[in-house]
C-alpha cells in the first residue's frame, strides 16, 4: 500500500525559490494565499493583479494566471479581469508603497464599488523594493532613507491605518488586519485569507486582509529582531483582527436576533 | 441587418462598438464625450456586456488593460486632458501587447482648455506620451460614417497586431448628426471563444495549462532588448500596410491642402471657392495619423506653388507633413486653436494671401 503523505507543498507555488530576501514574509503570505486557494480547488480559476514593489515577481511563484499592473493601479486591473470572468476568483497582492501610497484612489474605490475581489495588503512600513525610502504606513520615529532623523509627525504626518480607513467605506464587507510574526500569527492569517475568498465566492463584496510583514533588509534588522519589531512597535500602532464583517449571513443572524 | 439612422456622431460611436463585438466599456465623464459613457450605460448590459463608470482616468486606463488582459474585447473613451492621463496605461497597453480600441473625442488644450473642438492632441496620439518604445495606430475619420467604419476595422487592426489603436476625432464630428449605416451585429466572445482565440489571455488555467502570465517589466536589460526587437517588426509592418489616406485633385495641383478630420470637410469647401478664383487646389486627407501616408506626397508635383497644411492646432501636423515632403518645397500652415475653427472663406482668403493676391 502507498504511503499517504502528511503534508506536500502546495501545487499552488511553483518550484522557484523566491528572490526575497532571508527574513522577508512574502514567502509566508504567498503560500498561504496559494494553499488557500489549493484547497478550495480554485487555482484553477484564479487570476491574480500583482503590484509595483518587491511584489511585482509574485508570479514567478504563485501557480495561477497573473497580470503585473502598473504602480498603484491592481485594484482597478482587478475589477476590469472581474467583469470579463465574474465566476473566476480575481485578487490583488499589494505593498505598502503601491497601496496606500500611490494606490490610495484605486484601493478606496473598488472598495467603494463592492468589488467582488480580494486584497491582499502587505504592510511592512517601508519602501522595499526602491531601497528602504518611507511609506505611509512607516512609524513615527522610524529610520527610513528619507526619514535619517527618523519619521516626524509634523513633517510626514502620522501612518496611515489602511485597513481602519477601507473599514469605513459600505462596499467593503470584510477587512481583517492579521500578521505574519509567529506561528499562532500565520494560522490566524490564514483563516483571514479562506473567510476572504468566502466573500468573493459568495459574491458578498469587497474583502480586504492586511499582513503586518518584514522588511529586516531595510528596517536594518536581523530576520529575527524583525519579527520582534511587528510585535513589539507595529502591534500596538496596527491592531490584529477583525476590523469588519458586514457579510450576509451576519446580517441574516443579526436579523433573526431581532 | 445594416440600417441608415440619423445620429449624433458619439452615439454611432458607441453602437458602432457594440456591433463590432465590445462587450467592455470604461470611462469617466469628459465633455465632449459624454454621450458615449451614457449610451453605454444603457444598452451594453443589455448586449450581454459590462459597463463601468471609473473614478478616475488612471483607473478607467487599467480597468480597460485588465479586461483586456483578460481577453475581453474593450472600449475606452475619453477626450484630450483623459487621454493625457491615460497615456502611463497605453505603454503598459503595447509593452504587454493587449488589443484594445480608444475614443478620444478631442477638444481644445493645453490644460483643462476649452470643451470646444480641437486638434492640438495631434502630438499626443501620434508621439504618445507614455514612456518606452513603442507606437498607438491612429484612425482620423471625417465624418460619421467614416468614425463607425473605423471603429470595426480598429477592432480588427487592434486584434491583429495586439496593439491599442486610437480613433482620434474632434469634438465637432463627436457632437454633429449626420445619417449613418451601422455594421451589423458580431456578439461577444464566450470565455471558451476567448481561450480559442487569445491563448495569452487571463482565464484561468483551468488546470489544463500552464499559467498565463503577463508581465511588463524586465529586469535584465538584454531580455527586455529581445523583446523589443522581437515585437517591433509589427510596427514596420503597420507602417507598409495600414497607412491610409484620401487625395483629392493633388496630382498637378497649384496648391495641395493637408487635413484631416473636420479640419478637411471645411478644406475641401474652401477648395471650392479657390477654384471660382482660378486656383487649383489639392488635398491629402490622412486617414490614419500614425503611420502617417508619406506615399500621398509623391502625387504632389514639383512645380506646386504651396504645400499648406491645415489644422485646428498651432502646427503639430506640419513636421509630419515635412518629413513627407523629404525637403522638396516648404510647407506653411493656416490654422484656429483654442477651440475656434476655419471657415471655407478663411482657408480661401489667407491661402490667396500666401500666393500673393489673387490670380
Amino acid at each position: 500500500m502507498a504511503m499517504e503523505p502528511l503534508f506536500e507543498v502546495t501545487k499552488g507555488m511553483r518550484e522557484d525559490i523566491t528572490t526575497y530576501c532571508p527574513g522577508c514574509t512574502h514567502g509566508i503570505a504567498h503560500r498561504l494565499i496559494m494553499e488557500a486557494l489549493e484547497e478550495r480547488g480554485a487555482l484553477g480559476k484564479a487570476i491574480g493583479v500583482s503590484p509595483v514593489g518587491c511584489s511585482i515577481v509574485a508570479h514567478q511563484y504563485m501557480n495561477v494566471d497573473m497580470v503585473e499592473s502598473a504602480h498603484g493601479r491592481a485594484p482597478a486591473v482587478a475589477s476590469g479581469i472581474k467583469r470579463v470572468h465574474p465566476d473566476h476568483y480575481v485578487f490583488t497582492y499589494q505593498g505598502d508603497g503601491d497601496l496606500a501610497s500611490i494606490g490610495t484612489g484605486e484601493i478606496v474605490h473598488a472598495a467603494h464599488r463592492g468589488e467582488k475581489i480580494c486584497t491582499f495588503f502587505i504592510n511592512n512600513a517601508i519602501f522595499g523594493m526602491t531601497g528602504g525610502q518611507m511609506a505611509p504606513t512607516s512609524l513615527l520615529g522610524q529610520k527610513t532613507t528619507t526619514t535619517v532623523e527618523g519619521r516626524k509627525k509634523e513633517v510626514n504626518g502620522s501612518p496611515l491605518r489602511m485597513a481602519e480607513l477601507i473599514a469605513t467605506v459600505e462596499g467593503a464587507v470584510y477587512v481583517e488586519r492579521v500578521s505574519l510574526h509567529s506561528p499562532a500569527a500565520v494560522r490566524k492569517a490564514k483563516k483571514a485569507i479562506n473567510k476572504a475568498l468566502d466573500v468573493q465566492e459568495k459574491g458578498q463584496g469587497f474583502a480586504f486582509v492586511e499582513f503586518l510583514s518584514t522588511c529586516p533588509t531595510n528596517w536594518g534588522l536581523s530576520p529575527a529582531k524583525a519579527l520582534d519589531f511587528v510585535s513589539e512597535k507595529m502591534i500596538p500602532y496596527y491592531p490584529l483582527g477583525k476590523i469588519k464583517d458586514t457579510t450576509w449571513e451576519n446580517i441574516e443572524v443579526e436579523e433573526e436576533g431581532r | 441587418m445594416s440600417e441608415k439612422r440619423l445620429m449624433k456622431g458619439n452615439e454611432a460611436f458607441a453602437i458602432a462598438a457594440i456591433r463590432n463585438g465590445c462587450r467592455f466599456y470604461f470611462g469617466y465623464p469628459i465633455t465632449p464625450q459624454n454621450e458615449i459613457p451614457e449610451y453605454m450605460s444603457r444598452e451594453l448590459n443589455k448586449a450581454g456586456g459590462q459597463f463601468l463608470q471609473a473614478e478616475s482616468e488612471l483607473a478607467a486606463v487599467n480597468m480597460a488593460f485588465g479586461a483586456a488582459c483578460a481577453g475581453g474585447k474593450v472600449l475606452l473613451s475619453s477626450s484630450s486632458p483623459g487621454i493625457a492621463l491615460m497615456q502611463e496605461g497605453m505603454s503598459y497597453m503595447c509593452s504587454v501587447q493587449v488589443p484594445i480600441v480608444i475614443l478620444n473625442v478631442m477638444r481644445g488644450g493645453p490644460g483643462v482648455g476649452t470643451i470646444q473642438p480641437g486638434q492640438a492632441d495631434y502630438n499626443q496620439v501620434t508621439r504618445g506620451g507614455g514612456n518606452g518604445d513603442y507606437h498607438i495606430i491612429v484612425y482620423a475619420p471625417s465624418s460619421i460614417q467614416e468614425a463607425v467604419d473605423m471603429i470595426g476595422k480598429a477592432y480588427e487592426v487592434a486584434e491583429e497586431y495586439r496593439n491599442p489603436v486610437i480613433i482620434a476625432v474632434d469634438g465637432m464630428i463627436g457632437q454633429m448628426m449626420e445619417p449613418v449605416v451601422l455594421p451589423e451585429d458580431k456578439g461577444g466572445m464566450s470565455e471558451d471563444e476567448i481561450d480559442a482565440a487569445k491563448p495569452w489571455a487571463l482565464t484561468g488555467h483551468k488546470d489544463r495549462r500552464d499559467r498565463n502570465v503577463i508581465k511588463s517589466l524586465h529586469l535584465k536589460q538584454d531580455e527586455l532588448e529581445d523583446l523589443i526587437n522581437e515585437y517591433w517588426p509589427k510596427y514596420e509592418r503597420a507602417e507598409r500596410e495600414l497607412a491610409d489616406y484620401e487625395a483629392i485633385n493633388v496630382e498637378g495641383a497649384d496648391v495641395v491642402f493637408v487635413a484631416y478630420g473636420s479640419s478637411a470637410r471645411v478644406t475641401v469647401e474652401a477648395m471650392e471657392l479657390l477654384k471660382e478664383q482660378g486656383i487649383n487646389a489639392g488635398l491629402i486627407r490622412p486617414k490614419t495619423l500614425w503611420p502617417f501616408p508619406e506615399k500621398a506626397f509623391d502625387l504632389i508635383s514639383d512645380d506646386v506653388k504651396k504645400v499648406i497644411s491645415v489644422e485646428l492646432s498651432q502646427g503639430q501636423m506640419i513636421y509630419d507633413v515635412r518629413l513627407a515632403m523629404k525637403g522638396r518645397h516648404e510647407v506653411d500652415l493656416i490654422n484656429r486653436v483654442g477651440g475656434m475653427l476655419l471657415s471655407p472663406a478663411e482657408i480661401a482668403e489667407r491661402t490667396i494671401k500666401m500666393m500673393g493676391g489673387a490670380e
